[in-house]
Parts: C-alpha cells; structure tokens; sequence
C-alpha cells in the first residue's frame, strides 16, 4: 500500500509510527497502578506531551544536523521564542492556541532567517560558537533587557488585565483549540489494575507530530534533502557540480527554527507561561544530546531520542531514597543499605549520572544511537533465521536512514 | 578563438611569483595537456580557471565571458567541469545518489527548493544516471556506497559525475595519480572514449607521459611559472627545452 506519495517501504514505516503515537498513553503505561513497578509507568499527560513536544524539537533540529552535519548549540532560542510569541497571541487575543501556534512559526523562522544567514557564514566549530553565542544574546536579552516584551525574570503569562479581545463569555481560562480544552482528559478508563490518561493536549500535540514527521520524511526523500546529505558528505564536490550550498543549508537552518518555534509554541500551550530559561544553553545543549542518542541523520531517532531522555528527566528523578527502601526491603539489612547507597547515585536527584552514562555508552558502542541497536539486533535475527538457507540474498542491505 | 583563452596571468604568493605572464588557448573539441616538473604551477593554474584562486593580473575567458571573480559553482553552471587530484565524490551516499546529484545540478541550477518532491519519483533523472552508468561501466555498482570502492572506480564515478552534465570544458588535474598501472590504463581508455564519443574539450594537467601522449592533441610545457612552449605532443618530445626543464641544464 502507498499513500500520500510515500514509497510503499515508508507507507508502512508512516503507518507504524501513527499507530505508536497514538497508543502511546497505553504503550508507556505498561504495569497496574497498585504495583511495584508502577513508578516506571509514564503515562501521564504532562510527561506524554512533553515526550511528544521536544520529539518534534529533534526532528527539525535533525534536518539541520542530521543532514546537512552543522551543528548548531542556539536551538532553545527558537524554542523561547515560540513560546513567546504564543503567550503574547493569549494576552492580545484569546486562549485559543490556533492563534499562537502560526506566529511561533513564523517569528522563529524569521529570527532563523536572520541568524542562520550569519552563522552560516562559517562552518564547523566557529558555526557552533556563532549559533551559541546569538542564543546566549537572546536569552540576556528576554531576562533583563527585553523585559517589557518578554516580563523578564517572572517570565511572561497571562494577567487578568490583559486585552485578550476575542475572549468570550464562555471560553475556557486555559489553553484550547475551539473550546477544546488542553490540559483536560477526554477518557480515563480503569481496566482490571490499570489506568489509562487520554489527555486532549496530548493528542492534540500528537497529530502535529505526526504531521511534522511526515513533512520531515518527505524531506529526507526529496531531491532538497539529497543536496543536504550531499552537504555534510563533501561541500567541495557540491560547489564544482554547480550546487550553490550557502541557500541551501540556509533553508534547512529555518526549517529547523521554524520546528524548535512550533515545539516552544506547544510547551506554551501545555502550560500558558514563558520564561527566558527555556533558552538558555542547557536546553540547546539537551536537544543535541537527544538527536544523537537516537541517531542523527536517521528518521526515528531523534523522536526516541527525545522520549529516552524526557523519560529519564521524569521517571528516573522520582526513584527517591523512600522508593528504593520499598524495592529492597526484602533483603538483608547491610546488603539493602548497600544497594540503595549505590543506586542513589544513578537515581533521584543524581539521574544526570545515568543519562551521561547512557550517552558514553552510545557514543563509543552504537555511534549511529539507538537506531543503530535496532538495526543491530534486527540484522542478527535476520541472519539466525536464514542461517539454515543457502545464504544467496540475505546480505542485510544497508537501510539508509530509517 | 579557443573556449578558453587565458592572458597574461600571473599570481603571486608572498614571495613566491607562482605564474607569471601565462597565455593560454584551448581549442574547441580537442584534448590539451599542460605539463611541467613539480612546482611550475599547474595546480595554480588549473585553480585559477574553477574560480578557486583569483589571479592577479590578466584574464580568463571561457566561451567569451571572463571567469574572474566567480565563484566555482558559478563556473560550473557555465559548463566547466572539474576532476580532482584526489577523486572528490560523495562517499556517505551510493553511486547513484552521486550522479543523480550531478544531474539535478544540471536541470535546476545552482539552487532550488523543492523539499516535497520525491527522488525515486524523478524518472528523467534517474533514467539519465542510469545511462551514464552504463557509458562508463558502473551500472552493476550503482547500490554500492561510494566509499567502499577502489581508487580506479571513484575516478570513474567523478567521471560519469562531471560528464553526466554535459560540459564544454572537462579540466582534469592529474587523472591517473597515485594509481596502480591497471588503474591508470582504463582511465586512459575511458578518456579516449570520451574524445571520441563526446564533444568535450578537455585540459589535462599530468605527470605520467604515457597519459599525455596517448590522448593530448596540443601540449603546453610550463617551468617556473611561464609557458615554455607549446606544440603537438610529437614536437614536443624531442624539444631541447623540455628536457632541459625536465632534466635540468646538464642534460
């Protein structure tokens, strides 16, 4: 089967992908809610959107660095500035995000445009620096100079006195799209020990996802993002076939501030408030990390990625001294006081620890991320399986970028 | 009238005149080589005809429009092609993403947004590539990475890349360098096909003598930055200066 102009391989890969999202409420929620286990189960609402928000962070920063190799460490400053403009739409107009969510677009591809231009001037690490130093700029900008544009320090949100002139008599006080309201459950069914959170913020962030991975995977097909892997690949070779590369690693730079204006748009929408935090560098920093954990270059990647480290952020943090007492109770007193002496290193407050170890890890065993495991574990079957045939033709083919 | 009239060119580094007062003119359609022993200034030159170096003084026309001042790409879109020393290709991609990209180049130009096409979907181009591949005996590679190849085949493909786009100037720097003698003799042949099959005018900067007197219609000798002279590679051969250049004066 083929659809919206997908090879028949990515039909089934689209397909596949629509069907994780949107069971991910049931997916991530695998254990009774009265067990053990029930502190790794992430299907909260919050989290779940979250996954979903900083996955469609990855999937445009990966057009930039995925494809084209530059890597740029001012991507939050995109992110801020969706969140921005989306809270200022919720004090000027209404609540309604389908106001908000178009300018997040726009203004960060504008300021995109702007910065790309100049920091594509270079290449390599003085790229790097340029795209730092701009998102360092603003972030100083949106917390002290900026302040009556962006409330500096307490960070923007929306006060009773505020115009908002299309509100309503009835309109919800939080944000929604036509009255449906974000931060509300559409369905929380109980099944035997299990509970499941059906949020419409989430699915709302969700189909948004799906459009922008399916935009991506058109990307990655099309003769633009041939030029762009042409471009991380050998720039000199390109520029004597006649391929002008400065407009095209421009237009894969505004690509990629348009997704970040979008995702800082919808964490706005998660919850009405801005703050100049979300630009800082850590979170420029954070979206590297999750597009190279995953596999940079590669389609999934940059959404597993993003949900890795959003779950860790979240689950792993809440493992307190309390929780670990509760799983190491049944053993001997000296041997549960060691255990949790050394699991609170990796746990809790310290769960950076993990995630650093995670990333060591990947890096120096799997450099193509997760998706690289994937493929490992996928072409060992493959071979156990046709071990016991001829051999002719179970060469596993490279698969570019899946 | 030559496609490319080159004069009086001179570039100078520092303390070092690199080319001084070179005149040049290739002739439409035929296969002109110019050699010299190390240092003379081939590179130099060759880099001055892309848009890689800006001489400073004299000129270089191609087809009568100065290449001066433009940038390689530029160059390109004119119709220069250029084969590198060390073959440049695209190694992360397959061999027929490498000629594919060539003929994009060809058909939209220096640039071009088109992010929602799809690639396989582009029948004119991929069947073009096909061809091309075929010409120069690469087809049973096209799914092979560019990487993996040998030395000899990733000639081949900047080959079928740079003559995919049709161009009326194919400047070679040193083709069959570093290669093993097999190697060398079928790039020799693959260029004779080319002068015969195609109408491509080629420049040939070369240190293997075999290369150049099996394929150049016209050779220019260069020494220290100047032409010495420049004749039919029979005259050549027994020119007092050349081996005087070659050889230094005892000889």
């Amino acid at each position: 089967m083929q659809i919206l102009g997908l090879s028949k391989r990515d039909s089934t890969f689209l397909l596949i992908v629509i069907a994780l999202t949107l069971l991910t409420p049931i997916l991530i929620q695998p254990f009774p809610v009265g067990s053990g286990l029930n502190t790794f189960n992430a299907g909260y609402p919050d989290l779940m959107q979250k996954i979903a928000i900083f996955g469609i962070f990855a999937i445009g920063f990966n057009i930039l660095f995925g494809l084209t190799g530059y890597l740029s460490f001012g991507h939050a400053a995109f992110l801020g500035i969706g969140s921005y403009s989306t809270v200022w739409m919720y004090k000027l107009l209404d609540y309604n995000v389908l106001w908000g969510l178009p300018l997040a677009i726009i203004v960060s591809g504008l300021f995109a445009l702007v910065i790309g231009f100049i920091s594509l001037r270079r290449s390599g690490i003085y790229f790097s620096i340029l795209t730092l130093a701009f998102a360092q700029m603003m972030y100083n900008l949106a917390y002290s100079v900026l302040t009556p544009i962006t409330n500096g320090e307490t960070g923007l949100q929306v006060y009773e006195s505020d115009p908002q002139v299309l509100l309503g008599a009835n309109e919800p006080s939080s944000p929604h799209l036509f009255g449906i309201v974000m931060r509300e459950n559409f369905w929380t069914p109980k099944i035997g020990g299990w509970e499941f959170t059906f949020n419409n913020g989430y699915y709302f962030t969700a189909i948004i996802a799906i459009i922008v991975f399916y935009l991506s995977l058109r990307i990655f097909r099309s003769p633009f993002g041939l030029m762009l892997r042409a471009i991380k690949t050998n720039q000199t070779r390109l520029n004597y076939t006649g391929i002008n590369t400065r407009p095209y690693t421009l237009a894969a730079f505004v690509i990629s501030g348009m997704y970040a204006g979008l995702a800082g748009g919808l964490l706005a929408a998660m919850d009405p408030l801005a703050g100049a935090e979300r630009m800082q560098w850590t979170a420029s920093g954070e979206v590297v990390l999750m597009v190279i954990l995953g596999g940079a270059g590669t389609l999934m990647g940059p959404v597993l990625g993003a949900a890795f480290i959003k779950y860790l952020e979240n689950i792993f943090s809440k493992i307190n001294d309390s929780v670990l007492h509760g799983w190491f109770a049944w053993m001997p007193d000296g041997l549960e006081d060691f255990l949790i002496g050394v699991s609170h290193f990796f746990v809790g407050k310290s769960w950076h620890l993990t995630s650093g170890l995670m990333f060591m890890l990947v890096v120096i065993f799997l450099p193509g991320g997760l998706v690289e495991g994937g493929q490992r574990i996928k072409a060992l079957f493959k071979k156990k399986r046709t071990s016991g045939d001829d051999g002719a033709g179970t060469e596993a083919q490279p698969t570019a970028a899946e | 009238m030559g496609i490319l009239e080159v004069k009086n060119v001179g570039k100078r580094f520092g303390g070092l005149q690199a080319l001084s007062d070179v005149n040049l003119s290739v002739q439409e359609n035929s296969v002109h080589a110019i050699i010299g022993p190390n240092g003379a200034g081939k590179s130099t030159l060759l880099n001055c005809f892309v848009g890689k170096l800006i001489p400073d003084t004299g000129s270089v026309m191609f087809n009568g429009q100065s290449l001066l001042g433009l940038k390689p790409h530029q160059i390109n879109q004119l119709g220069v092609s250029r084969v590198f020393q060390t073959p440049e290709i695209f190694s992360d991609l397959n061999v027929m993403e490498n000629v594919m990209i060539s003929c994009f180049a060809k058909r939209d130009g220096a640039f071009r947004l088109h992010p929602f096409e799809t690639v396989s979907h582009e029948t004119d181009i991929v069947e073009q590539a096909e061809q091309i591949l075929i010409d120069v005996n690469m087809i049973d590679k096209r799914h092979m990475n560019a990487a993996s190849m040998s030395r000899g085949d990733k000639r081949r493909l900047e080959m079928a890349m740079c003559l995919v786009q049709e161009p009326k100037l194919l400047l070679l720097d040193e083709p069959t360098a570093g290669m093993a003698r097999a190697d060398t003799n079928n790039t020799i042949d693959l260029l004779k096909e080319i002068k015969e099959k195609r109408d491509i005018t080629m420049a040939i900067i070369e240190h293997d003598m075999h290369v150049v007197f099996s394929l150049a219609d016209r050779i220019t000798v260069l020494a220290q930055g100047t032409p010495l002279v420049e004749d039919t590679p029979e005259n050549i051969k027994g020119h007092p200066k050349v081996k005087e250049a070659y050889l230094g004066e005892a000889a």
